[in-house]
């Protein structure tokens, strides 16, 4: 897939929550061919802290509205610049990155998702609606608060929820969630913080179900060419950005 | 129109814009945002005879103006190379490069040779400068006498253009430029990664794997700018300048410095663009000041 450096255009930069923003870019020609699970790498101007450009995944492409979504969580420097962006101005970007979930094959697929990292799974539920296959949202947060545009992932599936202090859904983990005993499904994809993940690593296996994870290993490059984001696999050391970011959890060593 | 041709031994460029090693991969993985035959040089990913996972995760420290790193060198290998990435990059229009290293004056020599077969590799880069592994790398290149028992050693197995890359981590980086030259080195490309360190203060340890690594960026680019200048004084062979690179600017101050090519590498990750962007910058500055050839500024500083 080609890659290209675009000047896109910031249309809005929303505060969903206390730590996050999402920001909607646009540009002039239509957007690139993207995959759910892909990533954009932007560079963060007027950040004296900040000299590396900032892997950021795909939460969503808007094709009528002509727009690209981000959801960033703002935790550091470069970060916090980014949810600063003022409406009109533009953000550098190097995109499509990485190469993606796997297409889909498996009409009852899990979608599981922690934290900031809910956002790719948008854009992967909105290509799976579309291909007719109807998949369900697992979301776990700390709190209800924490959790991050539910009405979106309504629009293109069934959402389940749980949360740590029980104050929306089921109060547990998302491994804890009673679905997981009730249905059997055929695929899960799942993106989040890496205890959470291993955690549905574990639970797929103990089940017998295919699991995909993407991770989000510290980058520099973005394609392949500075060998920083390795993480160990069946096959050796590959690179996140580039092999990555979704992995087969059969080819990781967790 | 100016002319941007240099040469460095029998090598001929187009321009004196090359990519660093480790920074740009096999240049495929930049092919969609740089035409690759208009570069002077790539110069591939580190090389060793046996193949090398590199170091653990995490490899990585962002710092003021730059990183770290502490990759060690991860490759498949020279005959991987050879077998599976070579027929791929040798239709590339331009100086293909490939950088060496190893951990014995053996080992370099032996790597250096298989290269050598190869019809469309016209140079390689020797790595004498690699902070990031224990056998070897930088090692050599911290003393006369490893320099010296590297370069002689590949000087006899191999018998085309032959760049050493010197490690800024040393005393007198005139000394070991002057053992390359006496050695039968081509040219000398410098400087590599200057030692450094990051620490987590949250957890109380250091950021990488192996606890140091190497800083690159425009951190490092008056440091790498001094040492071309002692360099380009001390041998008669050409020296490549590399070092925090950012812009045409920069690679001009190199230029001016006695550099007769210069090396793009971080600033790569930051702008996949930025070599045409500095070649382009070169001619222009070169067009606005009535110079005809990038020659006349090569080591043009007044006294």
């Amino acid at each position: 897939m080609k890659k290209y450096i675009l000047d896109l255009t910031v249309r809005s930069v929303e505060h969903v929550h206390e730590r996050y923003v999402l920001i909607r870019l646009t540009d002039d020609k239509p957007l690139p061919e993207m995959r759910p699970g892909q990533f954009v790498e932007v560079r963060v101007d007027d950040s004296p802290t900040t000299f590396l450009r900032r892997p950021i995944s795909i939460n969503f492409v808007d094709r009528e509205q002509n727009e690209l979504w981000l959801l960033v969580a703002a935790v550091g420097d470069g970060t916090r610049r980014l949810a600063a962006l003022k409406e009109g101005t533009t953000l550098n970007c190097v995109l499509p990155l990485g190469n993606g979930w796997s297409q889909a094959s498996d009409l009852h697929p899990l979608l599981v998702g922690g934290g900031v990292g809910v956002a790719p799974l948008l854009y992967l539920g909105a290509e799976l609606k579309a291909q007719g296959i109807e998949p369900t949202f697992l979301l776990g947060a700390r709190s209800a608060k924490d959790l991050l545009m539910l009405d979106e992932f309504r629009k293109y599936g069934r959402v389940l929820v749980t949360t740590e202090d029980g104050s929306e859904g089921e109060r547990g983990f998302v491994t804890n969630h009673s679905i997981l005993q009730q249905e059997t499904f055929g695929h899960i994809y799942t993106c989040g913080p890496t205890p959470m993940m291993k955690a549905v690593a574990g639970f797929s296996r103990k089940a017998g179900v295919s699991c995909e994870v993407s991770l989000e290993n510290m980058m520099a490059c973005g394609v392949g060419a500075c060998l920083c984001c390795v993480e160990k696999t069946t096959e050796g050391n590959l690179c996140v950005c580039k092999e990555g970011p979704v992995f087969n959890v059969n080819r990781l060593l967790w | 129109m100016v002319n941007l041709q240099v040469n460095i031994g029998n090598l001929r460029l187009k321009t004196p814009v090359m990519t660093a090693s480790g920074t740009f991969g096999y240049g495929l993985e930049f092919q969609d945002f740089v035409p690759l035959d208009q570069l002077g040089g790539i110069i591939v990913k580190g090389t060793t005879l046996h193949p090398r996972e590199g170091n653990d995760y995490p490899r990585m420290a962002e710092t003021p103006s730059g990183m770290l790193n502490c990759v060690g060198l991860q490759n498949k290998g020279v005959d991987y190379f050879c077998e599976h990435i070579y027929p791929q990059i040798k239709d590339i229009d331009t100086n293909m490069i490939v950088n060496v290293s190893g951990s014995s004056p053996d080992d370099y020599a032996e790597c250096a040779a298989r290269i050598d077969a190869l019809d469309r590799i016209p140079a390689i880069e020797l790595n004498i400068s690699c902070p990031n592994v224990k056998d070897g790398g930088m090692a050599f290149g911290v003393t006369c006498a490893g320099a010296e028992s590297v370069v002689r050693a590949v000087r006899k197995a191999y018998h085309k253009t032959l760049i050493v890359k010197l490690s800024p981590n040393v005393t007198n980086i005139c000394d070991i430029a002057r053992a390359c030259e006496a050695e039968g080195a081509d040219s000398v490309s410098l400087i590599n990664t200057l030692m450094g360190m990051a620490i987590d203060i949250e957890k109380r340890r250091t950021v990488l794997s192996i606890n140091t690594g190497g800083l690159s960026g425009p951190a490092v680019k008056p440091v790498a700018l001094r040492m071309v200048w002692q360099v380009a004084r001390a041998v008669k062979i050409p020296v490549v300048g590399l070092g925090g690179i950012m812009n045409a600017r920069d690679a001009i101050e190199f230029l001016m410095a006695g550099a007769t090519a210069i090396e793009i590498g971080t600033a790569n990750f930051i702008d996949p663009a930025v070599t045409m962007k500095v070649r382009d910058g070169i001619s222009d500055w070169l067009d606005q000041h009535g110079c005809h050839s990038v020659q006349e500024i090569i080591g043009c500083l007044e006294d």
